[in-house]
């Protein structure tokens, strides 16, 4: 399929392509195994510019946009879900800095971002507050110079790991989601600890952990944007990041995909390649068409964003939900397809398809977008302009 | 701390045929890479420069299409390259590839350190970077598995010998040849791609080298290639199969039958 890729979209998609057989690829199956955080893959992926992909040219980046973004992350999920997601976790923690940053700002984190020396989360689930973000309960209370943070954040990808985070919490208690603003926090301030560290179905090797905040000061020169612009600066972030876990779905049943025609040509059963039923045909035939059905909607999403068009909150969660939704299905037939072999750890399709399940989950959950979806279908009342 | 890579382009394949007729190695079809030992010697030249810094330049004799490689090699972090290609330099044996990487690096005139793979995958022989340093009349180490030092105009490193290694010292500028333990070379970055992509590559033929006419390529090779081939594949050969156990009991078996034990 041509989706017109520029020549620097070409490279940084082959570059990164690279990256995932010769340096994810070996270790992929004992970093599941593990549970642990792929640092030297981090490492190699910072000294491949990659976190340079999404980031300005005036601070050390390579200015590129949401789709040289998913592009990489597509490529890397193809993979290794893991690796994927804890690079666009990064984009996830800097967005709102790259929206609503001062200058001063911008220049004191993003080019280390750019370099890959300190990795970025993005903070705003808590216990209480997960589809419901806006019960959110973590104070920042307004003190001489700063703000004093406490509360307990949950479920933070590169949780522990990262330097820099992006946490929402409310500056005003009275004024309900108008009461929330965003504040950077980096890593070691003091107040500032690690909780517990999950153990989870899929992507074992990023890292999901709680955030304990207790009474933790955060000078006033980090809070992002203005008091009270949490949550506009939670929508707009997840507007730009959606299609990321989109391309994170796309890569992730490609990579199924694969192997699954791989194994169906190889596999003999009755004295013939399994590729040859066609019951066998037409489920690869399906998944190939909702594979690329899917990449093509996350791209021309990828697109709209980059356009700098005003209003992709549909777009945006229509390619998160077709493309995990999708790749939910496609990774389960896969395994299908492998048959016993498939169920085993032998094989990369059982990691595949946990791995799969997590897209359907985050930034929002399939639900709550397509509620996001519906309103915005009423609103245009159906039309496309 | 300027320092001189020599990268030679090799088919990427150790299946490579020979033309019975003319006894050189067929090109045609083969993909071609960077010499694996070379890019140990490009890696390590580049965490010197990283380290003391300085500048890296990449050289390579051969055909125009190892402009390709040299550009690979700039992605990966060489400052500069050069290639040295002539129809003159065709069918050079060691020796005279070695005088003609050795005229280029004294037209380059500045450098502290020359970089060698320990050897080719075609060629092999692991001549080039002993005669490039008798040529120059420099100071020679191979096999170097760790560069420990570079201080006032000396260095320290570890080479590899059968019985573990040995450290050296030796003054710059020097030769060294490096093998695959000294590193883990990196990948190209992006912003090395596009640097490399529009980078200025020089091709320096003979006129440009100065060089002796009869001391490049064919004219100025000591070996005569008679014949080349592959010793013949033997017919009766059995392949044990089976648990390690039961494949050296049945080994042990077969060599007692044989009376070979
Ligand atoms: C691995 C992992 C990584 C994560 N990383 C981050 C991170 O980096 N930063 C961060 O802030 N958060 C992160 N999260 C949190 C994630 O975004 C939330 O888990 C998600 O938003 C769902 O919230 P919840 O888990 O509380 O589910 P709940 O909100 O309790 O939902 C439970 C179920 O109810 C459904 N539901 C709830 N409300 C509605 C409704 N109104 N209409 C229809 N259905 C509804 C949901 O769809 C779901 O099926 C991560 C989570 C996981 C598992
Ligand atoms: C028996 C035999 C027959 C041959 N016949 C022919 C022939 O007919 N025609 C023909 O064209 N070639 C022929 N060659 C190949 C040619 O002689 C060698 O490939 C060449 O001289 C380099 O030697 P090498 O490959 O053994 O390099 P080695 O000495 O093994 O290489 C050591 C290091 O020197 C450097 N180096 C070597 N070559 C180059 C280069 N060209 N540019 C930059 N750096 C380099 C690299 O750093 C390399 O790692 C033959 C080789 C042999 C052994």
């Amino acid at each position: 399929m041509e989706y017109f890729l520029s020549e620097q979209q070409k490279t940084i998609r082959s570059l990164a392509r690279k990256i995932a057989e010769e340096r994810i690829l070996p270790v992929r199956a004992e970093l599941d195994e593990k549970e642990e955080f792929p640092w030297a893959i981090i490492r190699d992926l910072a000294a491949s510019d990659m976190f340079r992909v999404f980031i300005p040219e005036e601070y050390d980046g390579l200015g590129g946009g949401c789709l040289d973004l998913c592009l990489v992350v597509e490529e890397l999920s193809r993979v290794c879900s893991s690796v994927a997601i804890s690079y666009a976790a990064v984009d996830l923690g800097i967005i709102p800095l790259l929206e609503y940053g001062t200058e001063e700002q911008k220049r004191k984190y993003l080019p280390d971002v750019a370099a890959g020396k300190r990795l970025a989360a993005f903070a705003i689930t808590e216990p209480m507050a997960g589809s419901d973000a806006s019960a959110i309960r973590t104070t920042a209370e307004r003190v001489k110079g700063g703000y004093l943070l406490n509360g307990t954040k949950q479920f933070i990808t590169n949780g522990g790991e990262a330097e820099l985070y992006t946490v929402i919490a409310l500056t005003d208690k009275t004024r309900g989601a108008r009461g929330a603003s965003a504040l950077l926090v980096e890593k070691d301030t003091p107040g500032f600890s690690f909780g517990k560290k999950e153990r989870k179905l899929g992507i074992r090797a990023s890292s999901t952990r709680e955030l304990i905040f207790q009474n933790c000061f955060v000078p006033e020169e980090n809070i992002i944007g203005r008091e009270g612009m949490g949550f506009i600066v939670t929508m707009r972030l997840f507007d730009k990041s959606r299609p990321g876990i989109g391309a994170q779905a796309v890569g992730l049943a490609q990579g199924a995909l694969e192997a699954a025609t791989d194994y169906a040509r190889e596999r003999v059963q009755f004295g013939h390649p399994i590729f040859s039923l066609q019951a066998v045909q037409h489920m690869l035939a399906d998944m190939v068409i909702q594979v690329e059905a899917a990449r093509a909607l996350v791209y021309a999403t990828a697109r709209t964003v980059d356009s700098g068009a005003k209003d992709v909150s549909g777009e945006s969660a229509m390619a998160k939900v077709f493309a995990s939704d999708m790749a939910m299905k496609v990774t389960t037939d896969a395994v299908q397809i492998l048959g016993g072999a498939g169920y085993m750890r032998d094989y990369p399709v059982e990691k595949m398809m946990r791995d799969a399940k997590i897209t359907q989950i985050y930034e929002g959950t399939n639900q709550i977008l397509r509620n996001v979806i519906a309103i915005e279908l009423r609103k245009r009342k159906g039309r496309r302009d | 701390m300027d320092i001189i890579v020599c990268l030679k382009q090799v088919p990427g394949t150790t299946q490579v045929k020979i033309d019975p007729q003319t006894n050189t190695l067929v090109r045609q079809g083969i993909k071609n890479i960077t010499n694996p030992f070379d890019t140990y010697a490009l890696e390590a030249a580049i965490r010197l420069k990283e380290q003391y810094g300085g500048k890296v330049t990449a050289i390579s004799m051969g055909p125009p299409q190892a402009d390709e490689m040299l550009r690979e090699a700039i992605s990966l972090g060489a400052d500069e390259a050069i290639l040295l290609s002539d129809r003159a330099f065709a069918g050079a044996d060691t020796l005279a590839t070695s005088y003609t990487l050795a005229r280029a690096i004294t037209k380059i005139e500045k450098y502290d350190l020359i970089i060698c793979g320990r050897q080719t995958i075609d060629g092999d022989t692991g001549q080039v970077g002993p005669e490039l340093a008798e040529m120059l009349s420099l100071p020679f180490v191979a096999y170097v598995s760790k560069i420990e030092e570079i201080n006032n105009g000396q260095m320290r490193v570890q080479r590899m010998i059968e019985e573990g290694y040995e450290v050296i010292e030796a003054p710059l500028p020097a030769v060294i040849s490096v093998v695959k333990e000294i590193n883990v070379p990196r990948l190209p970055s992006l912003r090395g791609i596009t640097r490399a992509k529009s980078a200025v590559i020089p091709a320096w033929g003979a006129k440009e080298l100065d060089a002796d006419q009869d001391r490049v390529g064919l004219a100025g090779s000591a070996t005569r290639v008679i014949k080349i081939f592959f010793p013949q594949r033997g017919k009766r050969a059995e392949i044990l199969q089976g648990s390690p156990q039961s494949q050296v009991a049945s080994l042990v078996t077969k060599l007692r039958e044989n009376g070979l034990i």
